[in-house]
């Protein structure tokens, strides 16, 4: 017998070829075309902006996490999507230190991958729009050539940026607060003004279907979240015409962003298909309700936030019923 | 599709890697030059060693008797000389007490006169008595004692025979090659089988990746039996008994209890097949078929082999394996045993033996569970494996009890899918294990 060394593993002896890395590289890869939007709409700056999110969201895992850690790629998109969700001209010591946060505080201070309650680049975020309240809300047009700087993106760090860029509020802050609306086709194209990522609607719904396809995303959430959201606003519209319709609800703002890279990050999304429901439908009420109620003119980042910290009771409420455990058991 | 085929919700499609012996008939081994004989080879208690060494068996002997009713006698599958009785390894990975014959290479191997008698004619308790006497076993790999299921308990009656054609393990093909090649055995042992329990009805349910035994087993139903040939869907694990019963009945076994309580009983093809072979060849059971396969075998196979035969000398019949060969698993690869000594035998209830080559094995790095929930897709009885894996990596036993860990069979689907191979059966097993031993009562 030419066996030498034989291995003795438990059952199953088999696996399938999907590893976590596998997976968030595979999400990594289909953000790169929303990179490349975001490129195009806002040139060189919104390189600088992704590329210095997650270079630092990187450099934080590194420094703080265990070793190898970084191989699984979550670090790596937790940056990525930090740097989406932020404007063109936001400086960029600022968006490194969100990053940092992110890894830190959104991931790390809870026992690491797997184990925090909130989606980290959304603590980052949120950290990021409490710290900096203006300049997370002046977003730069888009256009002008591929290597115009927007806003001030290289002010020292410690100060705040000077207000010398040329401005335009988004569709939803337009809307609410000076009445206005935009095309659809601006919203669905995204040559409007807004966060880096949020503004390509279509090549973000591309990259959540690739995922789908291959089994990486669970397409439950940004459906019932879409689908919530247009139902309501529809509604609302029917019965108040000056509020936005359906369509214009779910194209502006970072809604199908949120929906289909956000709120799907597994860990902080309830884990039974029946909570998944839950879940998506509880963020779009609380998107529609912040948007046409609430203070600020968009709700994508709280309404995930919120439903994160239901994840734990919603996953209780919902446990799947046992085989053999049905009350009536026809013989 | 309901009309056609039957499933049953979750479950997983892994490679079926059935076409390496699917097509291969079945051959016969010939016999070792040693036969290891473990006394224990059947669920219930080992058999009762009754021969001593330099004793000289014929083909067919008992080297040990049963003990009680939950148990089967083990007889020598060639004619020899006991060379050694004591503790040798076992294809469950630990050590058993077991008999060693070294084989008479110039002794007939002939048939004897009858050990097992005519079936015709005998009284129900007598067929329990010679299935018994024959050592049958459940030959799926649980090895249940067979004679037990055909004396169902008086306050259960059973109204339907379920005979399980599944074999959804990967690899396996075994119970494929009987119902191709021996479709009125099958028959035959439905026949024993339902005269004994005075049951008018069966179902054999066989997964639609095998035509040609479907075809085989429709064609030779005898005429004054009601039995059905169901296709049902090709998923693992399709083949496990509650999963059967759901696709032939459309009833849930209930949590906790076995298929009875249903009036159904549900038996392995080769089981039933194996009944029949006692019955027309007069000889126990001291041989079985075992598939031989996996990507680390020179030479894949159906093989009868006589029960005992050393791994060594099986593997060898097939030229050996491969030099990226890593890993020799009994069984198929999703409830399989892996060993480490290929001096264990073939037993009983060993179904098939599969060698995987370097990169088909689960030697890869752990992640953290990130909740992605197909565990939860997975499992065919609806669990949470991944809260499971949570609490056994705590140690807290008594919340997986109220998890419905009992209801948990070990089939592997959750830690086949888990993308952080995180290795979720054997932490289940092991809190089976940890409750068993703190509290005999529970799981």
């Amino acid at each position: 017998m030419s066996i030498e060394r034989l291995i003795v593993t438990a059952s199953p002896h088999i696996r399938s070829q999907d590893s976590v890395p596998r997976i968030m590289w595979n999400v990594v890869a289909s953000l790169v075309p929303v990179v490349v939007a975001a490129t195009w709409f806002f040139g060189v700056s919104a390189l600088l902006q992704i590329a210095t999110a997650t270079i630092a969201a990187v450099l934080t895992e590194r420094a703080t996490g265990k070793g190898g850690a970084i191989a699984d790629g979550s670090a790596t998109i937790t940056g990525l999507l930090l740097g989406l969700t932020l404007p063109a001209g936001f400086p960029l010591w600022m968006t490194a230190l969100g990053a940092a946060f992110a890894i830190v505080f959104g991931k790390q201070v809870w026992g690491g991958l797997g184990q925090n309650v909130f989606n980290p680049a959304l603590v980052g975020r949120a950290f990021l729009q409490a710290a900096f309240p203006v300049a997370i809300t002046t977003w730069p047009s888009p256009g002008g050539g591929f290597f115009t700087l927007h806003g001030d993106l290289f002010a020292f760090p410690l100060t705040h940026p000077l207000p010398n860029a040329v401005t335009s509020a988004t569709p939803l802050g337009l809307l609410k607060f000076e009445g206005k609306g935009t095309g659809i086709t601006s919203l669905i194209i995204g040559n409007t003004g807004g966060s880096l990522g949020e503004t390509a609607a279509l090549v973000i719904l591309a990259g959540g279907l690739y995922l789908a396809w291959r089994g990486y995303l669970n397409w439950i959430i940004p459906v019932s979240i879409m689908v919530t959201v247009m139902a309501l606003s529809a509604i609302i519209h029917f019965v108040d015409a000056v509020k936005p319709d359906a369509l214009f609800m779910l194209f502006s703002g970072g809604l199908i962003l949120g929906a289909v890279y956000f709120a799907t990050d597994p860990v902080t999304a309830p884990i039974t298909n029946l909570g998944k429901w839950v879940f998506g439908i509880g963020i779009g009420i609380l998107v529609v309700v912040i948007r046409i109620w609430g203070g600020l003119p968009e709700g994508v980042m709280y309404a995930i936030l919120f439903m994160n910290a239901l994840t734990p009771f919603i996953n209780r409420a919902t446990q799947p019923r046992v085989f053999g455990t049905r009350l009536v058991n026809a013989a | 599709m309901v009309s056609l085929r039957t499933g049953f919700r979750h479950g997983i499609h892994p490679p079926e890697e059935k076409a390496l012996t699917s097509h291969l008939p079945i051959r016969r081994m010939p016999y070792p030059d040693e036969l290891v004989l473990p006394l224990r080879q059947h669920a219930g208690k080992p058999a009762k060693l009754c021969v001593k060494v330099g004793d000289h068996v014929e083909r067919g002997d008992k080297v040990g008797e049963a003990d009680g009713f939950m148990s089967v006698p083990i007889h020598a599958s060639a004619a020899g000389t006991v060379v050694d009785v004591g503790w040798w390894p076992h294809p469950d990975g630990s050590m058993a007490e077991s008999v060693r014959i070294k084989v008479d290479r110039f002794a007939a191997q002939v048939p004897r006169p009858r050990l097992v008698p005519h079936w015709e004619g005998l009284t129900t308790q007598q067929v329990v008595k010679a299935v018994q006497e024959a050592g049958v076993v459940g030959l799926g790999g649980a090895a249940f004692p067979t004679h037990v299921k055909l004396a169902p308990p008086k306050d259960n009656p059973v109204h339907t025979l379920i005979i399980n054609g599944a074999e959804c393990e990967p690899y396996l093909t075994s119970d494929h090659r009987t119902m191709v090649e021996y479709p009125e055995r099958v028959h035959f042992g439905i026949r024993v089988m339902m005269r004994a329990m005075g049951v008018q009805k069966c179902v054999i349910g066989v997964e639609l990746n095998k035509p040609d035994a479907i075809e085989a087993l429709r064609r030779t139903v005898p005429k004054d039996l009601d039995v059905t040939i169901l296709p049902l869907t090709v998923k693992y694990p399709q083949g496990a008994e509650k999963m059967l019963i759901h696709a032939v009945t459309g009833v849930e076994v209930p949590s906790g209890k076995l298929p009875v309580t249903v009036g159904v009983v549900v038996q392995n093809v080769g089981s039933v097949s194996a009944i029949a072979e006692v019955f027309e060849t007069g000889l126990p059971l001291i041989e079985r078929i075992v598939t031989v396969s996996g990507h680390g075998l020179q030479k894949p196979a159906n093989l009868i082999v006589p029960v005992g035969t050393k791994l060594r000398d099986l593997l060898a019949h097939c030229d050996g394996v491969t030099p990226d060969a890593v890993e020799v698993i009994i069984g198929g690869p999703m409830m399989g045993q892996a060993l480490a000594d290929l001096d264990a035998p073939v037993i009983k209830g060993t179904t098939g033996v599969v060698v995987l080559e370097k990169g088909e094995t689960r030697e890869a790095a752990v992640y953290p569970c990130i909740h992605c929930g197909r565990c939860l897709d997975a499992c065919p009885v609806f669990l949470n494996p991944s809260l499971l894996g949570d609490f056994a990596r705590k140690q807290q036993y008594e919340q997986m009890v109220d998890q419905h860990l009992a209801d948990c069979m070990l089939c592997g689907s959750c830690a086949y899918v888990c993308p952080s191979n995180i290795p979720l059966s054997q932490l289940f097993q092991a809190s089976k294990l940890a409750l068993r031993r703190a509290k005999p009562a529970v799981a």
